[in-house]
């Protein structure tokens, strides 16, 4: 937490209701997200209850599991999931759109939209990762055949899990994370985890604060919880009943048809309420300008989409229970990169995640006082244009000379620290050496060097491309890590 | 009655201390720091009923569903005199299975300490199971006794405990939160079997801290067992206990005349319990009955938005404070100078760029 963060809090609690720490939606948004809140079963292994999917608000479908101990009920809601998920998934695969790859010598091609898919919360996403699980080896042949959809959904659950650990990744967002990325609460990260108390804080009600809006959420009489999860009291008083009545009337099928009814009215009745607030804080989220780098992260997941779409079409296999050593290792070091690329990228689209930098000093706002765009140090072989500025800041510069640093707003431009001085005021005069982002010649084009008078960010974090670490194949795993994997048998 | 347990009867008002059982023990260990909830847990307060009576109901409801499921799949596991069992607890411990054991049900009976006692400390090498062993434990300066639903196996000469939950374990993972309720649960248990080992003249030692928890493997019923070291949480909860134990010091810092009885008027128990400390976090929500009042005296104190949010506003206690350190409207205490700092330079950044000015 950082300490903008937690000041932003603190005024939460003041103010009564949310304040924002973005000033930009720092994520992709579909037209038409695939919206699904799930419920669970108490006490069982992720077996679902009941569902409400849809991409629209008055779209929305109900999936419900009478029986969740039933296996071959769990695969019909599997089934009936899919109907639901990969018609959507599908609808994407019109258009695709070259890309130049290898410095523009060969093409690929992508998708020009990528679904997405929206859960209530993070344990939203577990469940969808552990019915992928439980779904993407079964086979529609042999002893026990499913549907071919359900091995396919349980592999395009797992592809969208995956693509949730993925930091900056848009493909599947659980709805508190994305919202208290743009919104603190004058509540705890804990408290923050249950979506009707997260909206009571961002959307009180007229008249009321955000703690008492809150407060009144946290009541699952009053707001059902928003899943995966039931109210105890819920299960033990409502839907206990109501399954033993579906169970008895297994030989009338007019008292089967009244209670399966009632089943659904009473699961209806718990997930219509989050179905209500999951649109309503897409809304707020919608209102938020999004930033300059989100189309190019979605330009990810559209990449990610186009390749797993391939992957099935080519007769790939599913996603393995545990990856190898050199998939880990090769996992683990695309999830390190996203994750230091996309802290940046909302540093450099948001002055209010940079505030959070500037804070801990590694970035500073000043004003360019002297500026020559056309200096040429020719000390080298050939002349090079190497324009100086110095900057003239009140904040404090922790950057030592010799340091690198960069500028949001002429991202491929480096200017390294050549002089730090102090001035009068406290304010500190920085001399800057600039190179890149300037074209070939030895005369700068008009703006490409900050001009005096300009108010300019500079920071040590680099958006620069992190060029990919080098993994062995998995048959050349080496023995600290478990050599080569055996033949699968 | 010593005095201590007199002062104690009377915060407790005119009933009998509640009993603690394995996850009452194991949820004293969630927040140390907390003299409130000490001194009502040593007194054995009725604190569901205290919360409700107070106005802040506890929410710990329990789902049928998972205790029919969690019942299901004990009586399987234990099925047959336990030989699935004994199977999945020798192979999981590298110990040749036995080719039978003993199997010694010390539940439903009357004298159940005096034979749990009798069965585990008599000689024996054999490999043996005891289901529901009476187990006791000094909380507080009160014995209380524990009725786990455990299994005690002695293999090679030495006990394990054994514990049969019912969430899954996926690929060889299982939910974080619930292995670490089950390894302090364990914990206890262990303490208590060492203990009663040590009265009898035994060697503690011989209670391994390694426990055996039973699961089902991932989406089925076939059980699956896994070691869990427990070291970690026995230091804990040995420190607790200790701590309990000296409730002397803890009574001497709470008010004479103190009441948590919860026959008595609720405004005047919420006034007595406000002169008795608590330290509340958001993680009480999820182990202390009493949470949800603690955290309504919390509200405006930065400790109640989580440890992290405090740590970064400098550790200023109440959220006027920090807000009227950041405006510059206060000065600062000598040890709040750094914080102070920090704070105005985070308030005038924030007021920077929600104004829109360029960075």
């Amino acid at each position: 937490m950082s300490t903008l963060r937690a000041l932003a809090k603190a005024q939460a609690v003041a103010a009564g209701v949310a304040q924002p720490v973005a000033t930009v939606r720092h994520l992709h948004l579909s037209d038409r997200p695939l919206v699904l809140v799930p419920l669970a079963m108490a006490g069982e292994a992720n077996a679902p209850l009941a569902a409400l999917v849809g991409a629209a608000p008055d779209e929305a479908r109900l999936l419900v599991v009478p029986q969740p101990r039933n296996r071959e009920q769990r695969l019909a809601f599997a089934a009936e999931l899919a109907e639901a998920v990969l018609p959507h998934l599908e609808s994407f695969r019109g258009v695709s759109e070259a890309v130049p790859v290898d410095r523009g010598r060969d093409v690929r091609y992508r998708y020009v939209d990528a679904p997405q898919l929206i859960v209530p919360n993070p344990a939203g996403i577990t469940f969808l990762r552990l019915l992928g699980r439980s779904t993407r080896f079964r086979r529609p042949d042999g002893e026990y055949p499913v549907h071919p959809s359900v091995p396919l959904l349980g592999r395009w659950l797992t592809f969208f899990a995956e693509r949730a650990e993925h930091p900056g990744s848009a493909a599947l967002v659980a709805l508190t994370e994305a919202l208290t990325l743009h919104w603190a609460t004058g509540q705890s990260a804990v408290e923050d985890l249950h979506l009707p108390a997260l909206l009571g804080w961002l959307d009180p009600p007229p008249g009321t604060t955000g703690a008492e809006a809150a407060a009144r959420a946290e009541d699952p009489q009053t707001c059902p919880p928003a899943g995966p999860a039931t109210d105890p009291d819920f299960d033990n008083h409502r839907l206990a009943p109501a399954m033993a009545a579906y169970a008895e009337a297994e030989d009338d099928p007019v008292a089967r048809a009244e209670a399966y009814a009632e089943l659904e009215r009473l699961l209806r009745g718990q997930l219509e309420p989050t179905w209500e607030l999951m649109w309503r804080g897409l809304g707020l989220l919608r209102a938020l300008p999004p930033g300059a780098r989100v189309a190019g992260r979605w330009a990810g997941d559209r990449d990610a989409f186009t390749g797993y779409a391939e992957h099935v079409d080519a007769g790939g296999g599913p996603q393995p229970r545990r990856d190898g050593a050199v998939a880990a290792a090769v996992r683990l070091h695309r999830l390190e990169r996203a994750l230091a690329s996309y802290a940046v990228q909302r540093a450099y689209d948001d002055p209010l995640v940079m505030a959070e930098h500037r804070l801990t000093g590694e970035a500073f706002v000043g004003d360019v006082t002297l500026a020559d765009p056309k200096r040429v140090d020719d000390s080298g072989k050939r002349p090079v244009l190497r324009p100086r500025i110095q900057v003239v800041t009140t904040e404090p510069v922790l950057v030592p000379v010799g340091a690198t640093l960069y500028s949001p707003a002429r991202p491929a431009q480096k200017a390294k620290v050549v002089f730090v001085t102090p001035a009068a005021d406290g304010k500190t005069e920085v001399v800057l050496e600039l190179s890149g982002g300037m074209g070939r010649g030895l005369t700068a084009p008009p703006g490409s060097v900050p001009e005096v008078g300009e108010r300019l960010c500079l920071t040590t974090l680099s958006d620069a491309y992190l060029p990919a670490g080098n993994f062995p194949a998995p048959e050349e795993t080496p023995w600290t890590h478990g050599g080569p994997p055996a033949e699968a048998v | 009655m010593t005095d201590t347990a007199q002062r104690l009867a009377e915060i407790r008002g005119g009933v009998p201390p509640r009993r603690h059982n394995a996850r009452t023990i194991a949820a004293l260990t969630g927040n140390p720091g907390c003299t409130r909830r000490a001194v009502l847990d040593s007194a054995g307060v009725d604190k569901p009923k205290l919360a409700e009576r107070i106005g802040f109901p506890a929410r710990f409801g329990q789902s049928r569903f998972a205790i029919t499921r969690g019942n299901a799949f004990e009586a399987q596991v234990k099925a047959d005199g336990g030989v699935e069992l004994l199977r999945l607890v020798a192979e999981r411990l590298g110990v040749p299975v036995p080719a039978g054991a003993s199997w010694t049900d010390l539940g439903g009976d009357e004298d159940r300490p005096e034979r749990s006692r009798a069965a585990l400390t008599a000689p024996g090498q054999g490999a043996a199971l005891f289901d529901h062993p009476l187990l006791g434990l000094d909380v507080a300066g009160r014995r209380v006794h524990l009725e786990p639903d455990l299994v005690a196996a002695r293999l090679g000469g030495r006990f394990h405990v054994v514990e049969i939950k019912s969430f899954p374990v996926i690929d060889g993972q299982a939910d974080p939160a619930k292995v670490s309720a089950a390894a302090i649960q364990s914990a206890v248990y262990v303490l208590a079997l060492r203990e009663l080992l040590s009265t009898a003249g035994g060697d503690p030692e011989l209670v391994s801290p390694e426990v055996v928890l039973v699961c089902p493997r991932d989406f089925t019923n076939q059980p699956v067992a896994s070691l869990l070291d427990v070291r970690r949480q026995l230091l804990v909860l040995r420190r607790q206990l200790d701590r309990m134990a000296r409730i002397d010091d803890l009574l001497a810092a709470v008010p004479a005349g103190f009441t948590a009885d919860p026959a008595a008027d609720p405004a005047a128990l919420r006034e007595a319990l406000s002169t008795v400390a608590a330290r509340y976090a958001p993680d009480c929500l999820a182990a202390c009955e009493l949470a949800y009042f603690c955290r309504h005296e919390a509200r405006g104190q930065t400790a109640a938005l989580g440890r992290p949010v405090r740590e970064a506003l400098g550790g200023v206690d109440g959220v006027d404070e920090v807000l009227a350190l950041a405006a510059g409207e206060r000065a600062p205490e000598p040890e709040q100078g750094e914080a102070a700092a920090l704070l105005r330079a985070a308030a005038r950044l924030r007021a920077d760029a929600l104004a829109g000015n360029p960075s």
